[in-house]
């Protein structure tokens, strides 16, 4: 999804993780989101934001299982130990991709991204767009909200804009 | 023992030591005389009229008169505690569920109070009902305004951990759990602290009141423990109720299950009503 700053991206990602106040439907493999409680659709539609919070002191307090988070924290780049860091020790772009760790695994169905990759350097970008499109392949699905047009040309299957407060297709 | 009448000259004479502090505030140039001066006649002019009230309710033992004070008394208290957050919830859940906690909470433990303690003939006797009411209340609203506060400041500055955990699918319950546990640690402080210092550091007011009317001081001791119980039951049943309730229970808006807690901006730096919404970003949702 692009748009330029301001234009309501993250509202719309928001509001579909029903975060903010909103009108209308959304659904996920045709369920709709009234269907469902609160929890469970937040549990299947997950908003990752571009800066994530944190409420425990370790890092791996914010897994269920930390073992079973291994593998894919490694694929991101950073060690196993940094389970017993503690938050504050990690940097920006630790954390934005531990936050993304995070989402994975508790298995959502559907992940909504606010610039997942804004506090990565080009390596770290790479191994993100990768493990993102892993997930898209194995049957997840995702919203992207971007702002680098090349990053687009490398992940993106459809585009849609939001230009004058509303949501157009963008081809080309 | 005798009761000792106290005339109107002994109070002016006791009076002096408050004229005192204002000759200390003029020489210091603290500016506290007219705040001290306002607060003493506020003082003065409200107790001698609720001795009037009292006098008058005693006399008539009216279950509406009575009950009509007491709902006064909780709109007064709920009015406090809506005064002193500094971050309110907006429209009329600011003033009704403070209110709404306290009349619960003071409700049940006077009558509880009454119909199995005091055995008072009727129940509903002014003479104790509205004393008891008084204390309970007072304390009641000590311990929810502090609960609010707590939790209201504590939601908006963890607002970026209780939405990361509301986006991870987990609970109301669960993602607010740590604010509202350390909203009602606050609220149920000052009767912790007050129980364990009794005795020791302080003789409470209620005892030394009997005990200078000349009732056996191990009686007004054991009215003083009674009263005590009731103080802690209705501290932690109203901070509870209003704790749990702010996540649980406020108004909703939109698809009817978000924006559970709508923390307005401290009162002194508004937003403006005809901001965008998006712009009142102090939304926790739910």
């Amino acid at each position: 999804m692009a748009g330029p700053s301001g234009s309501g991206k993250t509202l719309l990602l928001r509001a579909i993780a029903d975060l903010d106040p909103t009108a209308g439907t959304v659904k996920v493999d045709g369920n709709e989101r009234k269907g469902m409680t609160v929890p469970r659709w937040r549990g299947l539609v997950m908003y990752v934001p571009a800066v994530s919070g944190w409420w425990h002191t370790a890092v791996s307090q914010h897994f269920a299982d930390w073992g079973s988070a291994v593998p894919l924290i490694e694929s991101l780049r950073l060690p196993p130990a940094c389970g017993a860091w503690p938050v504050s020790r990690l940097s920006t772009g630790e954390q934005q991709r531990l936050a993304l760790a995070r989402a994975i695994c508790r298995g959502p169905r559907v992940l909504l991204l606010d610039e997942p990759t804004s506090a990565l350097d080009t390596p770290d970008t790479k191994t993100v767009e990768r493990l993102i499109e892993e997930f898209r392949s194995s049957g997840g699905g995702v919203v992207w909200v971007y702002h680098d047009a090349a990053q687009r040309q490398r992940v993106s299957h459809r585009t849609l804009a939001i230009v004058g407060g509303s949501l157009r297709e963008q081809t080309g | 023992m005798t009761y000792i009448e106290i005339g109107f000259g002994e109070l002016a004479l006791a009076s002096i030591l408050v004229v005192l502090n204002g000759l200390l505030s003029l020489v210091l140039r603290l500016r506290l005389e007219q705040q001290l001066a306002i607060a003493t006649i506020r003082m003065i002019v409200q107790l001698l009229l609720v001795g009037l009230v009292l006098k008058t309710l005693f006399a008539l033992v009216s279950p509406l008169w009575t009950g009509t004070t007491a709902v006064a008394m909780v709109l007064f208290a709920g009015c406090e505690i809506s005064a002193r957050q500094d971050r309110r919830l907006t429209g009329l859940w600011s003033y009704g569920l403070g209110t709404g906690c306290m009349l619960i909470a003071a409700t049940l433990i006077t009558v509880f109070a009454l119909t199995t303690q005091f055995n008072s003939e009727p129940w509903y006797h002014p003479r104790y009902a509205l004393p008891i009411l008084g204390m309970v209340l007072g304390n009641t609203m000590t311990g929810i305004s502090l609960g609010l506060h707590t939790f209201t400041t504590g939601a908006a500055r963890e607002r970026n951990a209780i939405e990361a955990r509301l986006a991870l699918g987990e609970t109301r319950t669960v993602a607010f759990r740590p604010v509202t546990q350390l909203a009602l640690k606050t609220a149920l402080m000052p009767i912790i602290n007050s129980m364990a210092a009794t005795g020791l550091v302080s003789l409470p007011g209620m005892m030394t009141g009997q005990i200078l009317a000349g009732a056996d001081p191990v009686s007004a001791v054991k009215y003083q423990i009674l009263i005590m119980f009731l103080i802690a039951g209705g501290t932690g049943l109203g901070a509870l109720a209003a704790v749990m309730g702010l996540p649980t229970g406020s108004p909703t808006t939109g698809t009817g299950c978000v924006l559970t807690v709508s923390l307005c901006q401290p009162s002194s730096r508004r937003v403006h009503p005809d901001l965008s919404w998006c712009r009142r970003r102090e939304v926790c949702p739910v």
